[in-house]
């Protein structure tokens, strides 16, 4: 700023073509920050669409289901509005409204409709996700629509006499609008009762809460389990000479970049009943050939598979943080008295903690959302929420519950994914 | 490692009982994988060492299941085995199909996420980079978000949006299995930037070379290892990926991972176990590569201790 100041009164510096030179530096920098972007947007916008739209869409689809409301036929693609006669009905009337002879009538027009569009099953199935037995009233209902005389209510009793059953009619109502909360009420064990307040389900139909505590529990477990393991052999690698913890950290590093489902595969053939850890245990005489473990197909072979899986996430962040610590701390400490206990607990442990932090972080929410061992190896007790997920996706075709409990599920990952980055951050997560 | 002369019985004592545990940990590590090696020359269908096989008798081993993986699915599996043999083998064998998929669709989904990582990468690491933080964290959740989770979504968006129709084979699998590797490339790419010194690319464009020549023969020596081991780590998310397979995969797109899945959770045979030495002969080449390259980025920056 002396240059500047030379002649006593303040003058602007330029460029050689003459603009203010802070004008110039802004826009250098404007430039070079649009340059940097411009090479991360093809990448960014591929995301978006392969990534952050689909799971977009899976959210959607957690809050609006159309079966009640619309039908899309298969082949030409059309979409026609189902059930409006009926929804025109509730819209007159309020909730907890004994349907009349009206109702019923509105209701014969829309089965007429479903009928020739061939949907009453799709209408049945969207009832049935909320009340167990519905799909088969509407489709018996569909069947004898054009036999029906009036009085309709008489007419629907003589089908099915549960057809002026107060739930059938609140869970029809809240159907006919496409946009619902229910599915995340069926995800956390809640129902609506007949006046629509929200409450829990019957003792023996609660299944989901029970599924993520024990996500949860077996997650926390075996993030400690990972902790216990991993800790001696990252200090053994972290205190060796380089050239024999590189050869060392091929026993880490193998398991990491073998295929998934063949660490899996080889857990079950150690595991089997028939397997060889029983085989071994037998014959030398541990055990007796009536009394082999069964370690597969229940919690036991999901925690340890999943455990033997996991290891290396907590073995590389806990190594990366115990090789830079100097080991004459540790010394200074035994020279001023400490006990190796005293000097380890109190002066090498708690600096590995930032390490324990990120490994036990990555582990938990990677243990989290598991699907393909505790499918493979877990059988009906070692399963977590992922599986059933993939359950009601591939089997039960609940798809907006599948996409509640993922929507949950994905809540709880991004914030523990948050807190990751906010206090080890994404930067520093290393692969080998 | 080595114990002081001054250590107490106590502390020797200990000192051992701590390499036997580390030991015994290691084994644990590593014999899971070991072990499908032997077993999957088992003449037996059994998944256990037979007293032959303890025995080192050679009758107690077989390739049967390795050939097993050629002919299943063969039109004539019995026919000599000659060129026409051969040629049954590779058209029809599912094994071999189930490879010749995975292939492709690991091959195509790594050229994707490799190029678009990498020159992510390279925008990441410069310094004047906006919201890099929000930017990162976004390009990395594809590795963190569970995967039935991914696979739910695209279940979702393919069929709303028609991909199948599109007439193009494995495209939408092989999207999936881009997305899922370009995480491994930021990462193993911005690695080998850190410390990067950018007053290199400005030496390179003052002595007048113009950016793609900067990059090609200033940045582009340096990431390199990086990139390929990226490379690798995108391939390896792709071959081993089940799940988006099985969701939104065709019922002619099978491969390895989705035809293995389908054994373990029907019948499981040994030739199951087969298939998983071959991958882990392939996992220990990869690691080879990868260890390799590591260290050749270290050296040329300047890293290696030596």
């Amino acid at each position: 700023m002396t240059d500047a100041t030379a002649n006593g009164k303040p003058q602007m510096l330029t460029t050689a073509d003459g603009k203010p030179l802070k004008e110039a530096l802004k826009r250098a920098q404007a430039r070079a920050r649009r340059k940097a972007f411009l090479l991360v947007l093809p990448l960014l916008a591929f995301i978006l669409i392969t990534f952050v739209t689909p799971i977009a869409q899976m959210l959607h689809q957690s809050v609006y289901n159309e079966g009640f409301v619309m039908h899309e036929d298969i082949g030409t693609r059309t979409r026609t509005p189902i059930m409006t006669n009926i929804k025109a009905w509730f819209d007159g009337n309020s909730a907890g409204t004994e349907p009349d002879e009206a109702a019923f009538a509105a209701l014969h027009q829309d089965f007429l409709l479903l009928r020739e569009l061939r949907a009453p099953g799709q209408v049945g199935t969207r009832v049935n996700y909320e009340r167990g037995g519905s799909r088969s009233m509407f489709t018996k209902a569909a069947r004898s629509a054009e036999r029906m005389e009036p009085p309709y209510r008489e007419a629907f009793l003589d089908v099915d006499e549960e057809w002026t059953d107060p739930e059938l009619w609140r869970v029809m109502r809240d159907a006919s609008s496409a946009y619902t909360f229910n599915f995340y009420l069926a995800a956390l064990d809640r129902t609506k009762n007949v006046d629509g307040e929200i409450v829990s389900v019957d003792q023996n139909r609660q299944i989901y809460i029970k599924l993520f505590t024990r996500t949860l529990f077996l997650s926390v477990l075996i993030t400690f389990l990972t902790f216990l393991l991993a800790y001696p052999i990252a200090h053994l690698l972290a205190t060796l000479p380089l050239r024999y913890s590189n050869l060392l950290m091929i026993f880490v590093l193998l398991p990491f970049w073998t295929s998934l489902l063949v660490r899996t595969t080889s857990w079950m053939v150690l595991l089997q009943s028939q397997g060889v850890v029983n085989d071994a245990l037998v014959g030398m005489g541990i055990l007796g050939d009536e009394n082999r473990l069964q370690m597969m197909y229940n919690q036991i072979g999901t925690v340890v598979a999943m455990t033997h899986i996991l290891l290396p996430f907590m073995v590389l962040p806990l190594y990366s943080v115990m090789r830079p610590i100097n080991p004459s701390y540790v010394r200074a400490a035994r020279s001023l008295g400490a006990t190796s206990w005293t000097a380890f607990r109190r002066i090498y442990f708690p600096q590995t903690v930032p390490g324990i932090g990120a490994g036990a972080l990555l582990v938990f929410i990677l243990a989290v959302g598991y699907y393909i061992t505790p499918a493979l190896v877990g059988g009906a007790d070692g399963q977590l929420i992922s599986n059933l997920i993939a359950f009601h996706m591939q089997n039960s075709l609940n798809w907006s519950l599948a996409a509640a409990l993922a929507a949950l599920l994905l809540a709880g990952i991004l914030i523990l994914y948050w807190l990751y980055d906010r206090l080890i951050g994404i930067d520093n997560l290393k692969l080998g | 490692m080595a114990l002081p002369n001054h250590a107490s019985t106590l502390e020797r004592v200990w000192h051992y009982a701590y390499l036997v545990i580390c030991g015994l940990i290691f084994l644990f590590l590593i014999a899971p994988i070991l072990v499908v090696i032997p077993l999957s020359f088992n003449i037996e269908p059994y998944f256990t060492f037979t007293e032959k096989m303890l025995k080192l008798d050679p009758t107690g081993y077989s390739l049967r299941w390795y050939d097993l993986l050629l002919t299943f699915g063969m039109l004539e599996p019995d026919a000599p085995r000659d060129a026409s043999w051969w040629a049954d083998a590779w058209a029809n064998a599912n094994w071999i199909n189930a490879a010749k998929n995975s292939i492709i669709i690991g091959f195509f989904s790594t050229i994707i996420a490799t190029g678009l990582g990498t020159v992510a990468a390279l925008g990441l690491s410069r310094p004047e980079m906006p919201w890099r933080r929000a930017i990162m964290a976004t390009l990395i959740s594809p590795m963190i978000v569970p995967i039935i989770i991914v696979a739910t979504g695209l279940f979702f968006f393919y069929s709303r949006i028609g991909i199948q129709d599109w007439g193009i084979p494995y495209l939408g699998v092989v999207l999936a299995h881009a997305t899922l590797g370009i995480p491994f490339v930021i990462i193993t790419v911005t690695a080998t930037l850190v410390g990067f010194d950018h007053s290199l690319t400005r030496a390179a464009a003052n002595l007048g070379a113009d950016p793609v020549t900067t990059f090609r023969r200033v940045q582009m020596p340096l990431i390199l290892p990086g990139v390929i081991s990226g490379a690798l780590f995108a391939f390896v998310t792709s071959f081993d990926e089940v799940v988006v397979v099985l969701f939104v995969g065709g019922l002619d797109e099978q491969t390895i991972p989705r035809q293995m899945w389908n054994g373990i959770r029907e019948q499981i045979s040994p030739a199951i176990l087969s298939v998983a030495t071959i991958l882990v002969v392939i996992s220990i080449l990869l690691l080879t590569t990868v260890e390799l390259l590591r260290r050749r980025s270290e050296r040329l920056r300047g890293l290696s201790p030596g």
